[in-house]
């Protein structure tokens, strides 16, 4: 079975969304992979040489080959492993919409918010995070038709390119003093949502702690901060 | 009697169904009987023939495009649409507006392209052509079939989007010197990068897609129009360099020519002259902010 699937390596970090994203969809297809992860700070030769054009991780290494950016790579992973559960949706229109959504939410990140110098700057990132999530929530409603996940009775492309973001998003609730992005009462669905998500088996070892992550984003805060002061 | 009927139909029905009429076996006896039901079979083939029109059009749908001539990103749905031979409608926005329309088909980005199939919006340019690509699957395809090359064409393509057009414009609209050099200084190390990926994917081949375009040549190549114009507005900077990117070059030309491609990119001089009014419409903008 190991030698169906080929040799698969994922270069990556535990804390990385972007990273959480191909080793969910790897769990979704039952494929087993060494997690070849780089140290805080440094770029490891192989990211380098897999990845020269942005020396970015995720990178997905099956027999040797590299495929980088993480939706890009779990659609790969959704073509290569086309006998598990599929990930992508089958009509053409539902994948362009899963496609919109997955793009949509790589364009507006959550890390404007995080390492925003000023009072200013923090409420303006939050606002827009909020009117995101309202977007969100009308799109979840309209694609799950009632049922749990995006992607209908089981975890689907969008539930991955989203889903992958919760760990953050919970950290970045905490760290800008209990500010409600996940809010019972603006987005009840994707309250729901989210606890689904985070309980399904393919998602639950991969999605860090909150605490984990708050940790986490004070290291990389500061070291945003002393880059911005450097430059 | 044979001989007049024949030349009739050969007026009316196009030579494909002709040919159709003159093997059917004919159960009638030769004379009287074959004038007759001839007729009712030229009636039949000639309303038929409009039917399968009609109904070949509503095979496609029906199919909208919204977007600007000028536009790149437009460039690439219109060059898919082309490829698989399928007829649209093209809604162009006029500059400086936004259409009703296009504000409630993209009401999140409300950017063009969008391409309105059966009334239903796709948006992004890169989307759309994967649509057009999965829908239209009978016609040439789009994307590569394995699914190591599917993933190095989305790689480019997305490359193009967030690490090299905003080159292009922020070289057209830079407002000094050095922002324009350092804009260019990209533009040339980002044109390495594609020489190369267009030598190790074409494998010797004319086109990223091989043989025939495909979906790095499109995404590419809808920006040609704009490369060419950079050049010029930028006082004879080279970016495709027949020393530096030979390959590109020569890769340029022959996707400019092609029949999906021709009417669409648009000529270096029209980009030129539509781009002093987008340049001046940005740093008014920036003058204002």
């Amino acid at each position: 079975m190991a030698s169906n699937n080929g040799d698969v390596k994922l270069i990556g970090a535990w804390a990385s969304p972007y990273v959480m994203r191909p080793r969910i969809a790897l769990n979704v297809k039952s494929v087993e992979y060494e997690f070849l992860q780089e140290q805080f700070g440094s770029k490891s030769e192989l990211l380098l040489k897999s990845n020269p054009v942005h020396k970015k991780i995720p990178v997905l290494l099956h027999n040797g080959k590299p495929i980088c950016e993480s939706s890009i790579i779990v659609e790969y992973i959704d073509e290569v492993w086309s006998s598990g559960p599929s990930i992508l949706p089958s009509d053409p229109y539902d994948r362009a919409v899963a496609r919109f959504w997955a793009a949509y939410l790589d364009e507006k990140n959550v890390r404007g918010a995080a390492a925003a110098s000023s009072e200013e700057a923090k409420n303006a990132a939050v606002d827009q995070l909020k009117e995101g999530m309202a977007l969100l929530e009308g799109a979840y409603v309209e694609i799950s038709k009632g049922k749990d996940f995006f992607g209908g009775e089981k975890i689907g492309f969008i539930d991955i390119a989203f889903g992958s973001m919760l760990a953050w998003l919970r950290a970045l609730q905490v760290m800008l003093g209990g500010v409600k992005l996940l809010d019972e009462e603006k987005t009840p669905g994707l309250c729901k949502w989210a606890a689904k998500f985070s309980a399904d088996p393919a998602v639950k070892d991969v999605l860090p702690e909150t605490e984990k992550i708050i940790e986490f984003a004070k290291l990389l805060v500061a070291k945003i901060k002393a880059a911005a002061a450097s430059s | 009697i044979k001989e007049p009927i024949i030349s009739l139909l050969s007026l009316t029905l196009p030579t494909e169904s002709l040919y159709i009429r003159i093997s059917r076996p004919c159960f009638l006896s030769p004379n009287r009987k074959l004038k007759i039901s001839s007729f009712y079979s030229v009636f039949f083939h000639f309303f038929s023939q409009h039917f399968s029109a009609l109904a070949m059009a509503s095979n496609n749908g029906d199919v909208k495009l919204i977007g600007a001539w000028a536009s790149p990103y437009v460039m690439r749905p219109r060059i898919a649409l082309n490829v698989k031979s399928v007829e649209y409608e093209f809604l162009q926005e006029q500059f400086g507006s936004k259409s009703e329309l296009l504000l409630k088909s993209n009401p999140v980005h409300k950017k063009i392209p969008v391409l309105l199939h059966n009334g239903k919006p796709i948006c992004e340019s890169s989307i759309i052509v994967e649509y057009i690509d999965e829908v239209w699957s009978s016609g040439p395809s789009i994307l590569p079939s394995d699914p190591y090359d599917r993933a190095v064409a989305r790689f480019w393509a997305a490359y193009l989007d967030e690490k090299w057009f905003p080159n292009v414009r922020g070289a057209a609209a830079a407002s000094s010197e050095e922002a324009k050099n350092a804009a260019v200084d990209q533009l040339k190390e980002g044109m390495a990068l594609l020489e190369g990926a267009y030598v190790e994917i074409s494998k010797g081949k004319d086109f990223f897609g091989g043989e025939k375009i495909g979906f790095i040549d499109i995404a590419f190549g809808s920006m040609l129009a704009w490369l060419r114009a950079l050049q010029v507005m930028l006082g004879g900077v080279k970016l495709l360099d027949e020393e530096k990117t030979p390959g590109l070059c020569k890769w340029a030309a022959k996707f400019s020519a092609d029949p999906a491609v021709k009417d669409v990119l648009p000529e270096t001089e029209k980009i030129i002259e539509f781009a002093k009014l987008l340049v001046a419409k940005i740093k008014a903008a920036a003058a204002s902010s």
